[in-house]
């Protein structure tokens, strides 16, 4: 198994304040990492740095590298409009546009232009399909996304950022809006889309890092504390921190 | 007297006052429909004036006012977007943005014959314009721009942080994300702005003096670089300058500009609620 994203020696600072600090970390391809930590630890900054939305944030800078398949996506001569089409994104809350459900799927290849040497019509079935969301939209692709269940608007972002094709999905505490049983069902879907592509999840949720991810990571204070197998770090943590917080007596 | 009293008066003269609100705008609409409603007919709007504009109709005004409103919509409308673009997804704290901003705030406070005077001095007289329409509309576009910056300045920054987040992530350039995402959403309050500041536009008189206004021109305008007559400095003109001139004359004119504004305002006011309805997200 190869390792798609390398973290090395990575500090992120707002203005002077150091939100994390020397990470280092690799994340293996077609695999599913999740990154659990108490509020504020620094794992939804870290997420944020890989498809550099931090930029967005004024004041920010950051130190170390970060390799997505070998070329560190900080160097200056990086496009970073490319990099975010590689590394997509699902975001806490559902957000889709106001607009139809068929424009939401299609406004990523659009801006990319992927519309000028493939099918629109093809890109957004097999997005809303791999989203599983295909058979229960298919009949009003055109009607407002908003009119869609939480769930579903939820899934449906997920389509939405498949469509673009990346090979990477962040997602950022995807299911915190939502209902167990639409949460499950982002969990099942998670594991199938991981054959694809690779998931980087952040989760407040310890069962779901349990249930749903290969490889755990625990951030405290901006550190990564211990990054191992999902099942192993659950089961024998190595770190006493680690060990207080997933059995709840630290968080 | 006591506490309960107090409340009660107290409620009664605030109510008093709110209601006070209503009845100039009431007052003035009911009495200009009441002496102005007889002059209307088809030949006072599709007539020229005649016998020194105490017979016939008011076309050429009509005409003229729609004409400026709608050179006053292409000068200002173009450059308000772009300048609320800038300040709304652009604009860093320097220099450039606080001169920006002082400039709205302070157009928004000049005077209307101030900006007619400004109007003559730049665009009739040392851009050799003439009083034109294009003089006019020049000179009207650049009032109406503080209005119509401020309100699409807000009805850009209204629109939800995610969602140019959202395009981002996929891949989108800024550029990109306020022309697809931004923008479209942004559009229904922006719409109300530039109404606004066109219905206001409409309306004025005293900028139209300099620049634009014929105080009577028996034919139509032929070009921009032709004179025109306006509804407003119409109205002015055979309210105080013509003798002998016919009351249901002065008040039909005053009513068709009116309804101008008023069906502005109208569409202004309808957008605003559709949009309101329609952001529940």
């Amino acid at each position: 198994m190869a390792d798609i994203i390398e973290v090395r020696n990575f500090t992120f600072f707002y203005g002077s304040f150091r939100a994390i600090r020397e990470l280092n970390l690799s994340i293996r391809a077609n695999q599913i990492t999740a990154l659990i930590g108490p509020s504020g630890c620094g794992k939804s900054t870290f997420l944020r740095s890989l498809n550099r939305m931090n930029d967005t944030i004024r004041g920010t800078h950051v130190q170390g590298e970060v390799l997505l398949d070998g070329q560190n996506i900080y160097a200056p001569e990086v496009d970073v409009t490319e990099l975010r089409q590689r590394v997509g994104m699902v975001f806490q809350r559902p957000n889709p546009f106001p607009q139809s459900i068929y424009d939401n799927v299609a406004f990523g290849p659009r801006v990319l232009g992927m519309d000028r040497t493939q099918n629109l019509e093809t890109i957004v079935r097999e997005s809303l399909e791999k989203a599983v969301l295909w058979d229960e939209v298919k009949d009003h692709l055109r009607t407002s996304a908003l009119d869609l269940s939480p769930g579903q608007q939820q899934r449906l972002c997920i389509a939405r950022t498949i469509a673009v094709r990346p090979e990477v999905i962040l997602m950022d505490e995807p299911c915190s809006a939502l209902d167990p049983v639409a949460t499950l069902r982002i969990e099942d879907l998670m594991r199938e889309l991981a054959r694809d592509y690779t998931i980087v999840i952040v989760t407040h949720n310890m069962q779901q890092a349990a249930r749903a991810s290969d490889w755990t990571g625990f951030f405290w204070l901006g550190e990564l504390v211990e990054f191992r197998e999902t099942a192993d770090l659950f089961s024998n943590p190595r770190e006493a921190l680690t060990e207080a917080y997933i059995s709840g007596r630290r968080g | 007297m006591t506490r309960q009293q107090a409340q009660k008066i107290a409620v009664s003269a605030i109510t008093a006052a709110a209601g006070l609100v209503v009845l100039p705008i009431v007052l003035v609409i009911v009495y200009i429909i009441v002496m102005g409603a007889g002059a209307i007919n088809w030949t006072f709007l599709t007539a020229l004036p005649s016998e020194g504009m105490t017979e016939g109709g008011i076309m050429p005004a009509i005409l003229g006012t729609v004409i400026l409103t709608f050179g006053t919509a292409i000068v200002s409308i173009p450059l308000a977007i772009g300048a609320a673009v800038y300040l709304a997804e652009y604009a860093q704290d320097n220099w450039l943005t606080r001169a920006v901003r002082l400039a709205i705030v302070n157009l928004a406070g000049i005077p209307s014959i101030v900006y007619g005077l400004f109007g003559l001095g730049a665009f009739v007289l040392f851009l050799k314009l003439g009083t034109s329409i294009i003089a006019g509309s020049l000179t009207l576009g650049i009032m109406t721009l503080p209005v119509v910056i401020s309100t699409s300045e807000e009805a850009i920054l209204a629109v939800p942080q995610r969602f140019r987040m959202v395009s981002l992530s996929l891949g989108a350039t800024k550029l990109q994300t306020i022309r697809h995402q931004v923008l479209p959403q942004a559009l229904p309050g922006i719409l109300t702005g530039m109404i606004l500041g066109l219905s206001r536009a409409a309306g004025e008189t005293a900028t139209l003096l300099f620049t634009v206004a014929a105080f009577y021109l028996p034919r139509l305008p032929q070009s921009l670089f032709d004179q025109t007559m306006a509804l407003p400095y119409h109205l002015y003109v055979i309210a105080t300058q013509v003798p002998n001139m016919p009351l249901t004359i002065q008040y039909g004119t005053a009513l068709i500009l009116l309804l101008i504004v008023l069906s502005l305002t109208l569409v202004a006011s309808v957008v605003r609620t559709r949009v309101r309805r329609r952001r529940e997200w």
